[in-house]
């Protein structure tokens, strides 16, 4: 008796073993990916494509996107898209498990700076017949590499400086326009009155406790508007002069001077707009998401245009965007479904869902607060005036790590010039890969 | 119940024969045992160190269309002039010298605390257990807020009449905080450790020194010391082991800065890796690594040896 259950035992050891192994060495396809070749199918039942998304953890989004796939799989009865979401912190790992693969699904949403990189990866696959469609969105919506197109995106958001209408009066200082933007001297006098007052504990808050994305996307835009960028655009091979030069100097300079002068902490807190809220700051950098809790909160919220530090005002462009793999077995399917996804009533209802700005001028017009002249306007227009985007080259992951670790450097009191020296050193480095 | 007893009893005879006749069976049993464990330390641990041999000397990308080249020690020569290497080895090895004595030492006076023979010595190795058992994120988000210059440390500094630095922020003192901050997370664990070679040092041992007249102090020089001769050497590697692999506080707390006060060789390797795609160069700091570590591993193997043969 005892033996039998010792060989049960040793048995069930070995399937969980064999089972568990079986697992491993299929690997990240646990997402039902179709049968290889399943193209071929076209009797009776549809062809299947999957569709795989970074948005398990936002609910609205994510029901916005499964209406536009059911509408789809509704509207004819060649071809079925299966939704798959993932959580964001493991969504890109996932795709590179799966491209290693070669189990990419045929549709899927990128991060828009991501775009380049996986382009010239070969993940994505061009997106082709579709110029008249897109040629309304925002340029900012539309990832672009190499002269073509690879993903669209229903929405953007905006930068903006958040401030109180009884906060400008307090301290005399101009309401800013789109057309009349802060300028530099005008800007720093403001901050200053407002340090000097004692009454906030930052002058300004621009989210210094952010890590990761954030610093490329809501700091390279002050570099831009100093004149400064990330990387000589003309070719994407340097960044000698653009990113070390006189300019990009001028506003290491001042993004130090910043936390050194006492306008704004090294590290801020984990939630900027909620310290704005509850009066620790008087000026708030973040992004148009913002403008739903602040609003709600007081009701002579300013959201001003970016501050022009002599090259013009700049603010980040550029969200999640989607587009079809090159390992799709169904390449017609998939852009069938691209194709009807870029409608502006889809646009309107992911924008909405999200409180982002539509991409398209007919989508605006049917999300409450984003039609012309309506509450969320300005983001709109600060986005179509003020955008400039992150660098649409494979090296860009790289550039905005490099460029946090030396930001934060800065901030904490590194030299800025010789600490842009070498991230330029670094960044051409991993430039050379890409020629 | 009932049955189960039944039908085993008569049951054993058979088992000893079959004992006796199979042994190769039993070999297989153990095979079969021993299956499990060796197939995920070649899946996961032979392979991987073979395959960072090979990448180190490749400019493998962990997304790229090209396939890696061989570049010879390209990624080392990098790497020997990388100013964010050194600050990184170097910050490695205070971690780990500081940290080796300071957590030891404090887990065997808790230990020692919580082995007197007093009412409610399991509560207290309980709550001297707890961060053990808590994750190690959600410790070093809660030590975050802590930290922070308007945090609970500062605020009962504060009290103190005492005006607390940015702990995390200053570069003066972030790996302090650190270090800090990892001694009490994992003291509970070592605690243990400590205690369980407590127990298996025999009673009559104090009994008779006390008959002798030692002192407590003398009780623990001569009874309670060598008796952990063990224990010290397992102790001294796993803390050093896991000193030397810090990178979970980092990541959560600091992300290496600021200016590089902070950061870790793994951290370094993981941040090159993974962020900034790029597998060989971080193959190449991972090399590095596993042979100073080996090399660590080998002298403590030595030095503990070496005094066994003595005694």
């Amino acid at each position: 008796m005892t033996v039998t259950l010792k060989k049960i035992a040793v048995a069930a050891t070995a399937v969980t073993l064999a089972m568990s192994l079986g697992a491993c060495s299929k690997g990240g396809s646990t997402p039902a990916s179709p049968a290889p070749g399943g193209s071929g199918a076209s009797g009776a039942a549809a062809s299947e494509i999957s569709m795989w998304t970074h948005n398990a953890g936002n609910k609205d989004e994510l029901a916005a996107i499964q209406t536009i796939v059911d509408d789809f799989n509704g509207s004819q009865a060649q071809y079925k898209v299966k939704l798959q979401a993932f959580p964001q912190e493991s969504y890109n790992q996932s795709v590179t498990a799966a491209a290693s693969a070669k189990k990419l699904p045929c549709l899927l949403d990128i991060d828009q700076p991501n775009v380049a990189n996986w382009a010239w990866a070969g993940y994505l696959a061009p997106i082709t017949g579709m110029d008249d469609t897109l040629s309304k969105y925002l340029p900012s919506t539309v990832a672009k590499y190499n002269g073509k197109t690879y993903a669209y995106g229903y929405y953007d958001v905006s930068l903006t400086w958040v401030t109180r209408k009884s906060i400008l009066d307090e301290f005399g200082i101009r309401v800013p326009t789109i057309d009349q933007p802060w300028k530099a001297d005008e800007f720093m006098a403001a901050l200053k009155k407002v340090k000097d007052s004692g009454k906030y504990a930052n002058a300004a808050d621009i989210a210094t406790g952010w890590t990761g994305e954030w610093w490329p996307y809501g700091f390279s835009p002050l570099l831009q508007s100093f004149g400064g960028d990330l990387i000589n655009r003309t070719d994407y091979k340097t960044a000698d002069g653009v990113l070390n030069g006189d300019k990009a100097v001028a506003w290491a300079t001042w993004f130090q001077n910043l936390a050194k002068d006492g306008y704004i902490a090294k590290k801020s807190g984990s939630d900027p707009s909620q310290d704005f809220m509850n009066g620790k700051s008087a000026f708030l950098w973040n992004g148009s998401w913002t403008a739903v809790p602040v609003r709600e909160k007081f009701s002579d919220v300013v959201f001003a245009p970016p501050v022009d530090f002599g090259n013009g005002g700049k603010v980040g462009g550029g969200s999640w965007t989607w587009g079809q793999s090159a390992q799709c077995s169904n390449p017609e399917a998939a852009a069938a479904y691209l194709k009807f996804a870029s409608a502006d009533k889809y646009v309107a209802l992911v924008a909405q869902k999200t409180n982002n700005i539509p991409t398209t001028d007919e989508a605006a017009k049917l999300v409450p607060g984003f039609e012309p002249g309506g509450v969320n306007d300005v983001f709109r227009q600060y986005s179509k005036k003020f955008t400039v985007m992150r660098p649409e080259t494979p090296g860009y992951p790289y550039i905005a790590t490099a460029f946090e670790k030396t930001a934060k450097d800065i901030l904490n009191g590194a030299d800025p010039k010789t600490s842009l020296d070498a991230l330029v050193k670094d960044i051409n480095t991993n430039q050379q890969q890409y020629s | 119940m009932a049955t189960t007893v039944v039908t085993d009893a008569p049951a054993s005879d058979p088992v000893r024969r079959a004992r006796r006749t199979t042994v190769r069976r039993t070999a297989g049993v153990g095979w079969a045992m021993l299956a499990p464990a060796a197939v995920l330390m070649i899946v996961f641990l032979i392979i991987p160190i073979l395959l960072t041999f090979g990448l180190a000397f490749t400019n493998a990308r962990l997304i790229s269309p090209v396939p890696a080249k061989f570049i010879g020690i390209d990624n080392f020569v990098r790497l020997f002039g990388s100013a964010t290497f050194w600050k990184s080895l170097l910050n490695t090895v205070i971690f780990a010298i500081v940290i080796v004595p300071v957590q030891s030492g404090l887990a065997l006076v808790l230990a020692l605390l919580v082995n007197a023979k007093v009412r409610g010595t399991n509560f207290f190795r309980t709550v001297y257990f707890l961060p053990v058992v808590t994750s190690m994120v959600v410790v070093s988000m809660l030590w975050l807020f802590m930290y922070q210059q308007n945090g609970l440390i500062n605020a009962l500094l504060g009290r103190l009449g005492i005006v607390g630095p940015d702990w995390l922020g200053d570069p003066r003192t972030a790996l302090f905080a650190l270090i800090v901050m990892s001694a009490w997370q994992a003291m509970g664990f070592h605690m243990v450790i400590w205690l369980s070679g407590l127990q298996t040092i025999p009673g009559e041992l104090y009994e008779a020194a006390s008959l002798d007249g030692a002192s407590t102090w003398q009780q623990f020089a001569y009874v309670t010391w060598p008796g952990l001769l063990q224990t010290r050497t397992f102790i001294l590697i796993t803390i050093t082991i896991a000193a030397f692999s810090l990178f979970t506080q980092v990541n959560v707390m600091t992300q290496g800065g600021p200016l590089d006060s902070t950061s870790t060789v793994v951290f370094q390797a993981v941040r090159t890796g993974f962020q900034q795609q790029q597998t060989g160069y971080a193959s190449s700091i991972s090399l590095v690594f596993f042979v100073i570590v080996l090399a660590v591993s080998l002298v403590q193997r030595y030095l503990t040896r070496d005094k066994e043969l003595k005694r």
